[in-house]
C-alpha cells in the first residue's frame, strides 16, 4: 500500500495516487465545462449588447441554457468533487475510500454532461437551466441532470467514506483541519441539494415520458430551488473553504479562531439552504411567514456567518503578515502581499467581489418586499455573476494555478500572463455584474432576447436610454471577462500538455507554500489591543456600504405603487 | 498549524476569541436583528407588501372569469390587434391572463384607487413585470393570485413578461393605462 | 485519544462528527423549507 503514497517535495503533504488521479480528472473535466460554458457566455453577452445583437432568438435561448448549465452547475460541481477529494485524502494523508466508486461517480457525471450538452445543442431543450414545468424539455435533458447529480452524490459518499478511513486509521490527531471542515460543509449542502434534485427531477422525467399526467408549477418551483439554489450554496461553502486554504498556502496563516470559523460553517450547515426561497418571494401560494423566515436564513444567521468569514479570512492573512514583520500602519500587511501571485490575487479579488458586489446585492434583494423590484430582472444575473463568477469561479481558478505544480506535477507556463489573469477576469466580471444590476434596476428583464420589442407587432415598451448604455457596457465587460477566462483555460491546458514535468522529488521553481510563523512571532502584533486593525477597518467600511445600500432600496421601494 | 492541518490543541473550543472578531460578531449579529425586524415592520407600516392570497383554478375557469370581466367593463378597443381596453370600477376586481405570448386584456385604472388584480397563466409560467413602476410578480398556471394595486402616478405602463416562456418570450407584452 | 473524549466540550464533539452534521444539515432545510412549503401549497383553497 505504501508505494501508492508519495510525499510532496514542496508541501510535505502525503498524497495517495488514486486520489490524485481523481482530483486530476475532475479538475480537467471542470475546466472543459468552463470553456464550453464560457463560449456560450460570450455568445449570450454579444447578443445582449444592443448594437451587436449577435444571435437569432432561438439560438440565444439555446446558448443561455447551455451557458447556465455548463458553468453554474457542471464546472462548479466537478471542481468541488476534486476539492472534496483534496480536503479528505490529501489533507488527512489517507487513502481514498473505494476509488472504484469514485470512478463510477465520475463516469456518471461525464455521461450526464455529454448527454446534456448534446440535447441542449440539438435545440430540443432550450428551457433554461431552471426548466420550469409545465414547459417541457426532451426527456434526455432531465435524465442527464439526474445522472450528473447521482454521480456527484457518489463523490460525496466517497468523501464521507474517506473521512471514516482517516479516523479509523488515525492518520490525523484531534479534529480535522479547518479546510476539511469547510469541505464537509460543502458536501453536506451537496447531499441536500442532490436529494432535492432527485425528488423533483425524477417525477419530471416521468412526466416528460408520459407516465405522469402533470407537474404542479408551484411545487416544481419550491423543490427545484432546493436543488438549484442550494447548488450555489455548495459553491459558497466551497469557495470560502478555498479562501482559507489559500490564506494558509500563501501566508502560512492559521485560523484566527477555530471555534469562530467552524461555528460560521455550522451556521451554513443549518441555515444556508433555506435561501432557496429567494426565488419564491413574489410567488403566489406560500405565506409571508414562510417567505420571511426562510429568506432571512432564520434571522440572518447564515449572512452573519458569511460576514464572519469575510473578517476571519483576511484577518488570518493580516495576523500572519504582521507576525512576519509587516506590522506597521493599518495596511502594510496588505500592500506587501504578493499581488503578482495569481493564487493570492485571484483569492483576494474573489473575497472583495463576493462580499461587496455579490453579498450586499444578494441580501438586499432577498428582502421579501424589495424582491418585488428586482425579481427576474437582469439584477438577478448581475448579482450571481458576482457570487458565482467572481466569488466561486475566480477562487477555483486561483487554486488551480497552485494545483498544477502540486498535483499535476507540471510547471505553470506563461507565468507573467497568469499573474495578470485574475485582474482581467475580475475586472471584466465586476463590470458584467454592476452593469447588469444597473439595467435590472431600470426594469430590464433577464433571459430576454429583444428588449426593444421590435417584433411584437403591437404594444412596445421603451426602456430608459440608460438601459442601452448599461447593456453595451456590460457587453464590453463580457469581452474582458471572456478574455480573462480564455487565458486561464489556455494557461492551464497548455501547462498540462507542455509545462515542464517535475521529477518525483523535485521542488517547483515557483513559490508553493509559506512556512507558518511561530507562536512567538504572533506576540504583540496589531494596534491598541486589536490584532487585525486593518481588516476590522475594511469590515466596517463594508458594513457601512451594506447598510446604506440596504436602506436606499427600502426608500426606492416606497416610491412605487401601493401593493397589498 | 494552519487551516490545512488539524488544530494544534485537542480542545480548541475553549480558546479565547480575539477582540476584533468579538467586535465584528456583535456588529453583524445586531445587524441581522435589524434586518430581521425590517420585513415584519414593513408589513405593518409599509405600502408595498405583496399579498399571498391564492386559489387553485384551471385555465378554463380563469379564462371564463376574465371573459366575463372583459364583457362587462370594456370601454374601447385599441392597437393593431384591437385589444379590449377594460375599465373596472374603482375598488373592483381586475382579471388579467398571461398566455403564450401576451397579457390580456388592456386595463385602464384611475390613479389613487385600489384594485384587486387576479393573475393567472393559461399555459406555462410567466412573469408579470410592470414597467416603469418595476413591480415583478411570478404568474403560474392553475393558481389564481389576488394582488391589490394602488397606482400613484398616471401614464401608460407596460406589462412585460420576465419569465422565460419559450421562443416567443420576447413578444409577450401587455398594457395598463392609469388616468387621473 | 478516545479515553479523554469525555473532556471534549459537547459542541466541539458535535462539530467533530460529520455524520451528526450531515443529519442536521439535511433535516433542518428539509423541515423548515421543503416540508413547511409543501404543506402550504397543499392547503391552498379552490377558487370559486
Amino acid at each position: 500500500m505504501s508505494q501508492q503514497f508519495r510525499i510532496c517535495p514542496d508541501t510535505g503533504l502525503k498524497l495517495y495516487q488514486p486520489a490524485e488521479t481523481m482530483i486530476k480528472v475532475h479538475a480537467v473535466a471542470a475546466v472543459v465545462c468552463l470553456l464550453v460554458g464560457g463560449i456560450y457566455g460570450l455568445l449570450v453577452g454579444l447578443t445582449r449588447w444592443p448594437a451587436v445583437h449577435l444571435l437569432p432568438a432561438d439560438w440565444f435561448y439555446l446558448a443561455l441554457t447551455g451557458h447556465g448549465l455548463n458553468v453554474l452547475i457542471f464546472w462548479c460541481i466537478f471542481f468541488e468533487i476534486a476539492l472534496l477529494y483534496f480536503a479528505s485524502s490529501v489533507l488527512l494523508g489517507c487513502r481514498l475510500a473505494v476509488p472504484r466508486f469514485a470512478w463510477v461517480g465520475f463516469a456518471l457525471m461525464v455521461i450526464g454532461v455529454l448527454m446534456n450538452n448534446y440535447i441542449v445543442m440539438s435545440g430540443e431543450a432550450s428551457v433554461m437551466m431552471t426548466s420550469y414545468a409545465p414547459m417541457e424539455a426532451h426527456p434526455l435533458f432531465y435524465l442527464s441532470l439526474i445522472l450528473f447529480a447521482v454521480g456527484a452524490l457518489v463523490g460525496c459518499f466517497v468523501f464521507f467514506g474517506t473521512l471514516v478511513i482517516a479516523k479509523e486509521e488515525k492518520t490525523y490527531e484531534g479534529s480535522v483541519p479547518l479546510v476539511t471542515f469547510g469541505a464537509i460543509t460543502a458536501a453536506i449542502i451537496a447531499v441536500f441539494t442532490i436529494i432535492s434534485g432527485a425528488i423533483i427531477l425524477i417525477p419530471t422525467l416521468l412526466w416528460s415520458l408520459g407516465f405522469l399526467a402533470e407537474i404542479d408549477a408551484l411545487m416544481y418551483r419550491l423543490i427545484w430551488w432546493a436543488f438549484g439554489h442550494s447548488s450555489q450554496q455548495i459553491n459558497v461553502a466551497a469557495h470560502i473553504t478555498v479562501w482559507y486554504a489559500i490564506a494558509s498556502i500563501v501566508f502560512g496563516a492559521k485560523p484566527m479562531s477555530e471555534k469562530v470559523s467552524r461555528m460560521a460553517f455550522f451556521m451554513y450547515i443549518l441555515f444556508l439552504q433555506l435561501a432557496s426561497v429567494h426565488h419564491l418571494l413574489v410567488d403566489p401560494g406560500v405565506s409571508s411567514e414562510f417567505k420571511m423566515f426562510n429568506t432571512s436564513y432564520a434571522m440572518y444567521l447564515a449572512v452573519m456567518a458569511s460576514m464572519v468569514h469575510g473578517l476571519t479570512v483576511p484577518g488570518s492573512i493580516e495576523s500572519a503578515q504582521r507576525a512576519k514583520g509587516f506590522n506597521s500602519g493599518l495596511f502594510e500587511w496588505l500592500r506587501r502581499a504578493p499581488w503578482g501571485n495569481p493564487t493570492f490575487s485571484g483569492m483576494f479579488i474573489s473575497l472583495v467581489g463576493f462580499g461587496f458586489l455579490g453579498g450586499i446585492s444578494g441580501v438586499t434583494m432577498g428582502v421579501e418586499q424589495i424582491n418585488i423590484l428586482v425579481h427576474n430582472t437582469l439584477y438577478v444575473p448581475g448579482h450571481f455573476h458576482a457570487t458565482v463568477v467572481i466569488g466561486t469561479t475566480l477562487a477555483f481558478m486561483a487554486l488551480t494555478y497552485w494545483l498544477v505544480p502540486v498535483i499535476f506535477r507540471r510547471e505553470l507556463i506563461w507565468k507573467r500572463l497568469a499573474s495578470w489573469q485574475p485582474y482581467l477576469f475580475g475586472l471584466g466580471m465586476a463590470g458584467v455584474s454592476v452593469f447588469l444590476m444597473g439595467a435590472g434596476t431600470l426594469g430590464v428583464p433577464r433571459r430576454h432576447w429583444d428588449i426593444t420589442f421590435s417584433t411584437t407587432g403591437g404594444i412596445v415598451h421603451e426602456f430608459p436610454a440608460a438601459a442601452n448604455t448599461l447593456l453595451a457596457l456590460s457587453g464590453l465587460s463580457v469581452l474582458l471577462a471572456v478574455l480573462g477566462g480564455a487565458i486561464f483555460c489556455l494557461i492551464i491546458v497548455g501547462s498540462l500538455l507542455f509545462g515542464r514535468k517535475l521529477g518525483v522529488d523535485e521542488k517547483s521553481s515557483t513559490f508553493i507554500i509559506a512556512s507558518p510563523p511561530s507562536d512567538a512571532d504572533y506576540e504583540g502584533i496589531g494596534k491598541g489591543g486589536i490584532a487585525v486593525p486593518g481588516t476590522l477597518v475594511m469590515a466596517i467600511v463594508f458594513f457601512v456600504a451594506f447598510a446604506v445600500y440596504y436602506f436606499i432600496n427600502w426608500k426606492y421601494l416606497a416610491q412605487t405603487w401601493g401593493i397589498s | 498549524m494552519t487551516s490545512l492541518s488539524p488544530p494544534k490543541d485537542r480542545i480548541w473550543w475553549n480558546e479565547p476569541i480575539e477582540r476584533s472578531e468579538l467586535i465584528w460578531i456583535t456588529i453583524v449579529f445586531l445587524w441581522g436583528l435589524v434586518m430581521t425586524f425590517m420585513m415584519p415592520f414593513w408589513h405593518v407600516v409599509g405600502n408595498q407588501n405583496l399579498s399571498t392570497e391564492t386559489y387553485r383554478t384551471t385555465p378554463e375557469r380563469f379564462m371564463q372569469k376574465t371573459q366575463a370581466f372583459v364583457d362587462e367593463y370594456t370601454v374601447r378597443n385599441e392597437g393593431p390587434r384591437q385589444y379590449p381596453v377594460v375599465k373596472p370600477p374603482p375598488g373592483g376586481d381586475v382579471y388579467m391572463v398571461a398566455r403564450l405570448w401576451d397579457f390580456w386584456p388592456i386595463i385602464e385604472l384611475t390613479k389613487g384607487e385600489t384594485y384587486r388584480f387576479h393573475l393567472s397563466s393559461l399555459d406555462w409560467q410567466h412573469g408579470f413585470s410592470l414597467q416603469p413602476a418595476n413591480i415583478n410578480i411570478q404568474v403560474l398556471p392553475k393558481y389564481e393570485h389576488v394582488v391589490s394595486f394602488t397606482p400613484n402616478k398616471s401614464g401608460e405602463y407596460s406589462v412585460i413578461c420576465n419569465e422565460y416562456c419559450g421562443i416567443g418570450h420576447h413578444l409577450m407584452i401587455g398594457k395598463i393605462i392609469v388616468v387621473e | 485519544m478516545d479515553e479523554n473524549q469525555d473532556s471534549v466540550p459537547l459542541m466541539q464533539r458535535i462539530l467533530d462528527n460529520p455524520f451528526i452534521l450531515l443529519f442536521l444539515g439535511v433535516s433542518f432545510p428539509a423541515v423548515l423549507y421543503l416540508i413547511w412549503g409543501i404543506m402550504e401549497i397543499a392547503s391552498i383553497p379552490l377558487a370559486n
